[in-house]
């Protein structure tokens, strides 16, 4: 084999044999090996990935019949609706608090968590990561349930102790609130899992390098435990961020949007002018809308996160 | 051996005469052997019975054309039944025939096969169908889908009887009988009557239980309502009419009005928070197929049998009641159409309709007026005659209506879907816009959708 590692076989064998020509050298180059073996992963990314978003893009340059190229005329449009750019607001409100609320108290369980014994702590692990196990569609409508406008659970609860009605879906923040309140139910055992499992990987002697140092508790989470963690609350951060901007079936169930649009997001906002009202280039815009967004977030986490890496080695 | 004997000649004649006879043979739906299979996706009941007098009506005719008939019934819970077109259209592969829903027609009309001819056979035998019918399934001048029986409704008042005498002094059974009469009193049952009630039922605390969020009961109401005022947002040849429309500013004016004498979180309802205000008691009227009776006849019979369905009130322009029909279309696409246009016909036929109707315990109602005198509407109870009014009758003197129209289907599927019109009245009762600030928004988002074409 060759110093720089270029070719996968070689030696005394292929020699004997005489030259190998052009064909067979491209064949045993170790670049078309791995090009062969990763061919599988690469089919499926451009056929689940690349071949779905380019197909948007296509789509969201079409006319209402999809009859005719029609250029940026979609975007145009929603540029020039009032609704749209409300939706565009609620999509970056709901994910940002959101995602924020699900890392805070995902942070703080699994701290908890993290402090008590492994016998006992693998029953609160799993009892707390059941909202996170049942479907959402499923636990959504048991919320949609305690939250009806009518018949709220929650209300009748309140009226126990006096507290006036409060209407859940009926006024728009408290419906996003109502929105943010079920995500974050059900968002933020990953979180939970995903920071415990990084503050077991913290090595005990910093702790105890810490504390001979005379490092108050506060001290220490803020210069042992999140620069540990700091990497792997990025990558969830991040991973979360996606998944929320792109949530549907809350929305759906509990608002379809209402009122007055003011619990809409980009993914129920796409279905409704792209689905229900038969308008399918621009739903797909209106999807495509969440693209740049995303993209611009993975950048500065990936940067971020890869310079964290440089520092550290 | 004969075969010794055979020329080429011969076997040429025979190869040939063998082919014919097989082709023949096989030809599909005519001769004994059901070759032809023709595959359906029918909406999927609510009601569990309505989908086997479809099974059954599909077996019946497909035994005697010899056609064998594959059903699906497709759901529209979850949307899953406009995904379902969506996808087919987009594929052009799928079923042969299709459920679609009120304004799918619209906006598939050229992946349908026109139908004209099996309209043109059924209209000759049965008369007119209703004119939001037409107006939905006839798209510049063809039918592309026929009105369906499975699945279409309307949405009459319901009415608990026994509360609007007791707190609005109106006996609605005695305006509105269970024969073709009109009763003392029907001539005022129009808005302003209907307003004073409803004010008088929400201080009784059984307010009217009408939605005004974005599902379709909401919209429904909403543009029958508007109707009955002359009110329309969009002209048909998609004119924007909301700048200095005095009836669409009349109209909003008096659902802000309404609004105020409706349950205050109507603006969250969805099409099942109606129908539990009426079961659970807490309300004294709302627009519904008879769905809802249905369930309180099982759950709270105390309920049911103080029901009354009766024609939606007029206003200054006439009287409307909101209509929601499917529609069976076939696609363009597809490789049976000749069986397919039969099996439809078959499927719209009197005695066909009337059993799908029957089934469904006379939620679904016929697009021809001719057949709006089946028996089950006068027969269903307790009370008895608690849905006679639920189809349109003459005495009614009412016209189906569909939110958003006469605005052409493919601008008036967006405006409704994104339900504006409630929304307009949202802005200014819940929102604190004034009603110019609100007609305003109105006419942009509806100039936005006419610019997308």
């Amino acid at each position: 084999m060759v110093a720089d590692g270029s070719h996968a076989t070689g030696g005394m064998a292929s020699r004997g044999r005489g030259r190998a020509n052009a064909m067979q050298r491209f064949a045993r180059r170790r670049s078309t090996i791995a090009f062969l073996m990763t061919l599988p992963l690469l089919s499926i990314i451009v056929g689940l990935v690349a071949y779905p978003a380019a197909y948007a893009i296509y789509l969201s340059t079409l006319n209402r019949r999809m009859t005719a190229f029609a250029g940026t005329l979609n975007f145009e449009l929603l540029f020039e609706s009032d609704t749209f750019w409300m939706v565009a607001f609620q999509s970056c409100f709901f994910a940002v608090t959101a995602v924020l609320l699900k890392a805070s108290i995902g942070f703080w369980l699994a701290h908890m968590l993290h402090h008590i014994p492994d016998k006992g702590q693998r029953k609160w692990r799993g009892m707390l990561l059941v909202p996170w196990v049942i479907p959402p569609a499923l636990s959504t409508l048991g919320w949609w349930w305690m939250f009806d406008p009518s018949y709220s659970s929650i209300n009748w609860l309140l009226s126990v102790i006096s507290v006036p009605e409060v209407p859940w879906l009926g006024h728009h923040w408290w419906a996003r609130i109502a929105i943010i309140m079920v995500n974050v139910w059900i968002g933020a055992p990953f979180f939970m899992i995903m920071y415990l499992a990084a503050l077991k990987s913290v090595p005990e002697q910093l702790y105890e390098a810490a504390m001979i140092d005379g490092a108050s508790s506060f001290q220490r989470l803020r210069y042992v435990t999140l620069p540990m963690m700091a990497n792997i609350i990025s990558i969830t951060v991040l991973f979360s961020l996606i998944v929320t901007f792109a949530n549907y079936d809350i929305v759906r169930v509990l608002t379809n949007g209402g009122p007055r649009d003011l619990t809409h997001v980009f993914a129920s906002y796409a279905f409704q002018v792209g689905i229900l009202s038969g308008n399918i280039p621009r739903g797909a815009a209106v999807s495509l809308f969440m693209f740049p967004i995303l993209a611009l977030c993975a950048f500065f986490v990936l940067r971020s996160v890869t310079r964290r890496n440089k520092e550290q080695m | 051996m004969a075969f010794d004997r055979m020329t080429r000649r011969d076997v040429l004649r025979a190869t040939a005469l063998t082919t014919a006879a097989g082709a023949t043979l096989s030809a599909p739906a005519v001769h004994a052997q059901a070759t032809t299979t023709l595959r359906c996706g029918f909406w999927d009941h609510w009601v569990p019975a309505g989908n086997g007098a479809m099974r059954e009506l599909c077996a019946e005719w497909g035994e005697k054309n010899r056609v064998n008939v594959q059903v699906d019934f497709i759901t529209s819970v979850g949307n899953q039944n406009l995904l379902t077109i969506a996808a087919q259209a987009q594929s052009r592969s799928g079923h042969d025939i299709l459920s679609f829903p009120t304004w799918e027609p619209a906006a598939k009309y050229d992946l349908l096969e026109p139908l004209d001819d099996v309209m043109g056979r059924l209209t000759a035998k049965y008369g007119p169908v209703n004119a939001a019918a037409e107006y939905l399934g006839k798209i510049r001048g063809k039918w592309v889908a026929i009105p369906a029986v499975s699945g279409t409704q309307m949405k009459p008042a319901c009415v608990r009887f026994d509360l609007l005498q007791e707190h609005a002094g109106i006996d609605i059974r005695a305006m509105w009988p269970a024969s073709n009469t009109r009763g003392p009193g029907a001539d005022t049952w129009n808005w302003d009557t209907f307003l004073v009630a409803a004010e008088k039922c929400h201080a009784a605390g059984v307010p009217f239980g009408i939605p005004m969020g974005s599902f379709t009961d909401a919209v429904d109401a909403v543009g029958a309502i508007m109707a009955s005022f002359g009110a329309s947002m969009m002209d048909r040849d998609g004119k924007v009419t909301v700048q200095g429309n005095a009836k669409l500013k009349t109209a909003v004016e008096y659902l802000v009005k309404l609004s105020r004498f409706l349950p205050n979180d109507v603006w969250a309802w969805d099409d099942g928070a109606n129908n539990r205000a009426l079961i659970s008691g807490r309300s004294a009227l709302v627009f519904n197929p008879p769905s809802a009776w249905a369930v309180a006849k099982r759950d709270a019979p105390q309920v049911a049998e103080k029901c009354w369905t009766v024609p939606v009130p007029a206003g200054p322009e006439g009287r409307f009641t909101p209509y929601l029909p499917y529609f069976w279309g076939i696609w363009a696409f597809s490789r049976n159409k000749g069986p397919a246009k039969q099996l439809l016909e078959f499927l719209s036929e009197r005695s066909s309709a009337e059993k799908q109707t029957n089934t469904s315990n006379g939620y679904d109602i016929p697009p021809f007026v001719s057949m709006n005198n089946f028996e089950v509407w006068a027969k269903e109870g307790p009370p008895q005659g608690t849905v006679y009014n639920y189809p349109l009758r003459e005495h009614h003197n009412a016209t189906a209506s569909i939110a958003m129209a006469p605005a052409p289907a493919e601008f008036a599927v967006q405006a409704y879907q994104q339900a504006l019109n409630t929304k307009v009245v949202a802005r200014i009762a819940q929102g604190g816009e004034t009603i110019d600030q609100s007609l305003d928004w109105l006419h942009r988002e509806l100039t936005n959708i006419v610019r997308g074409g």
